[in-house]
């Protein structure tokens, strides 16, 4: 019984697993509260599916890219609830693949998936979608999406990339996803563990963010220092 | 629930903080520090802060029940600071508490860190008298609390109007080449050899000020008088005695702070005053205080200097005493508030 959630994106959720099928699934839009919803929604989707928390035997969490502050709140969360429930740490996985496998099914060929890095910038992976999985080719990365090849930007796209930034990320996949779902999430966790997956010998990760940019902070007297709790800093 | 086990997390600052307090009393007080990963900028990153919480996070939880000797499932409740503090690192510490409550079925309290910094002096020495005057003096704080139940009714009579206490202590350090943090560096050098021959300003303590500003405080103009009087000395080619300015700040410093404590005991009528944050292990502040507390009849309290700095036995203490006070759990959607007003003790 699998628990997946992820907060790499502007949706904030968790879905439960079954190892056959997503028993229940559950998600909030929402770009700043991820801290005040991501458990909410955990004993939500529980109480959905009708599993207890203690029949729970893995948890998966998005490691991102995706905003940091955000999806810090998903990988804490995943680590401290498996250790409290005395489970194994949890697996990451690249919230960009749980994208580009949310397709799986309904497209076929390579698509983009571009999500929001903000700073005037995307997260980005390119994928082979197939009917056993989709499978990165490339990536993740972080760029400015005009500053993509353009033989990527004229990929069809998944996320947020193409709304945000139409004139460099025209074709959108019909019907694509915006956001991480987490029932794609935990579908996908489940054949990454089962060895079903054509990126099975890398796609699972360490729980810790894919941060891809290091902080802001330069060694000598700067803007983004304090010395004093009270202030709102982050990279991203 | 007799004496309740209650575990603690705090991550407001730069320290990932657990700790175990069962009733009254401390069984175990782990801190993780990533003040060395700050040190090289001169203060705290919030970026760097944040991603060190999250790695220290697990760890942190295991090594306290293993030094306590008790496992998660003992615990009955978990408390957290929800604010004030740098929000990105709050962040990881409520979501950190949220996912052990829902993990162990139990609820938690997110309560307020300054309030927590006083509740963890029950750990040390019994019980608070009711009411309690807090002076809270740190890197991020610098505050005057009148305190007649620190679990739901904490008044705030003052607070720096600029930088905080330990802000200064850091500044003026830098001035001197000591390095980060420059509380411990600045006692020290004012301790070996230094001597108070320098009159350095006392901020909001002119009459004017002492009406508009009773209780408030103000570091920033004595900070930019120890700029001026260092400058001037090497624009004269004279050495800068380092360890007779360190003893004039600090002696500025700690006059203000004691003063002004002292002062508002005696307005309030109470006879207890606790002394927390990092700079009450400032060894002068201690002496001082002692000194006037004792000449005006008020009973001192300082927590050992380890429960001074932040740390997690003092958010276990202050939801320990919660427990026992049957206070409201918050709820599992409460936000971390990173300028949560010290009037608002619990989230
Ligand atoms: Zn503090």
């Amino acid at each position: 019984m699998l628990l997946a959630i992820d907060t790499s994106t502007t949706a904030i959720g968790a879905a439960v697993h079954d190892g056959t099928r997503v028993l229940a699934s559950f998600t909030q839009e929402d770009a700043r509260r991820h801290g005040e919803l991501l458990a909410p929604a955990i004993v939500r989707t529980l109480q959905d599916a009708g599993v207890d928390r203690t029949a729970l035997t893995a948890v998966v969490c998005g490691v991102g890219p995706g905003p940091f502050t955000g999806l810090r709140v998903g990988v804490v969360t995943a680590l401290v609830l498996a250790h409290g429930l005395g489970l194994p740490a949890p697996d990451g996985v690249c919230s960009l693949d749980a994208l580009a496998h949310d397709l799986v099914g309904r497209h076929e060929g390579r698509v983009l998936v571009a999500t929001d890095a903000r700073r005037k910038e995307v997260y980005w992976a390119v994928y082979d979608v197939r009917a056993g999985g989709a499978h990165r080719l490339e990536g993740p990365g972080v760029s400015r999406a005009a500053e993509l090849p353009a033989e990527v930007r004229a990929l069809p796209v998944v996320g947020r990339g193409t709304e945000l930034y139409p004139d460099a990320l025209p074709h959108r996949v019909p019907d694509a996803p915006r956001d991480v779902d987490p029932a794609a999430l935990a579908d996908l966790a489940v054949a990454l563990r089962g060895g079903r997956h054509p990126d099975s010998d890398t796609g699972l990760l360490d729980p810790e963010p894919l941060y891809l940019r290091r902080p802001d902070a330069v060694a000598a007297p700067g803007t983004r220092m304090t010395t004093s709790p009270g202030g709102t800093g982050t990279a991203s | 629930m007799n004496e309740p086990l209650v575990l603690g997390i705090e991550t407001s600052c730069d320290e990932t903080g657990v700790g175990l307090v069962r009733g009254q009393t401390l069984l175990v007080d782990a801190v993780a520090s990533s003040v060395e990963e700050h040190a090289r900028f001169g203060g705290v990153v919030p970026e760097v802060a944040s991603r060190a919480h999250l790695e220290a996070m697990v760890p942190t939880i295991e090594r306290a029940c293993t030094e306590a000797g008790v496992r998660l499932s003992d615990v009955d409740a978990v408390a957290v600071t929800s604010g004030p503090g740098l929000a990105g690192a709050l962040l990881v510490g409520v979501a950190a508490a949220k996912a052990l409550a829902v993990a162990l079925d139990r609820p938690i309290y997110g309560v307020n860190h300054l309030a927590a910094h006083v509740a963890v002096d029950v750990v040390e020495h019994g019980p608070l008298p009711e009411p309690t005057m807090g002076l809270l003096v740190s890197g991020g704080h610098s505050n005057l609390l009148l305190l007649p139940d620190v679990t739901h009714d904490i008044r705030s009579l003052g607070a720096t109007i600029d930088d905080a206490a330990g802000e200064a202590f850091d500044k003026v350090a830098r001035l001197l080449g000591l390095p980060f943090p420059g509380g411990p560096h600045i006692d020290r050098a004012a301790r070996e050899g230094g001597q108070v021959v320098i009159d350095f300003p006392r901020g909001l303590t002119s009459g004017r000020d002492l009406e508009r500003h009773r209780f408030d405080y103000s570091f920033s103009g004595l900070k930019t008088a120890v700029a001026r009087w260092v400058q001037a000395r090497r624009d004269s080619g004279e050495p800068v005695p380092v360890a007779d300015v360190a003893a004039s700040f600090q002696e500025a410093v700690v006059d203000v702070l004691t003063r002004k404590a002292v002062m508002a005991c005696r307005e309030h009528g109470v006879e207890d005053l606790l002394i927390g944050g990092g700079v009450a292990a400032n060894t002068r502040l201690r002496s001082l205080a002692q000194e006037r507390c004792d000449a005006a009849g008020i009973r001192l309290r300082v927590p050992r200097p380890g429960l001074c700095t932040d740390n997690g036995a003092m958010v276990a203490a202050l939801g320990a005493e919660m427990v026992l006070k049957g206070r409201d759990a918050s709820r599992l959607d409460l936000p971390a508030d990173s300028s949560q007003p010290v009037s608002q003790v619990s989230a």
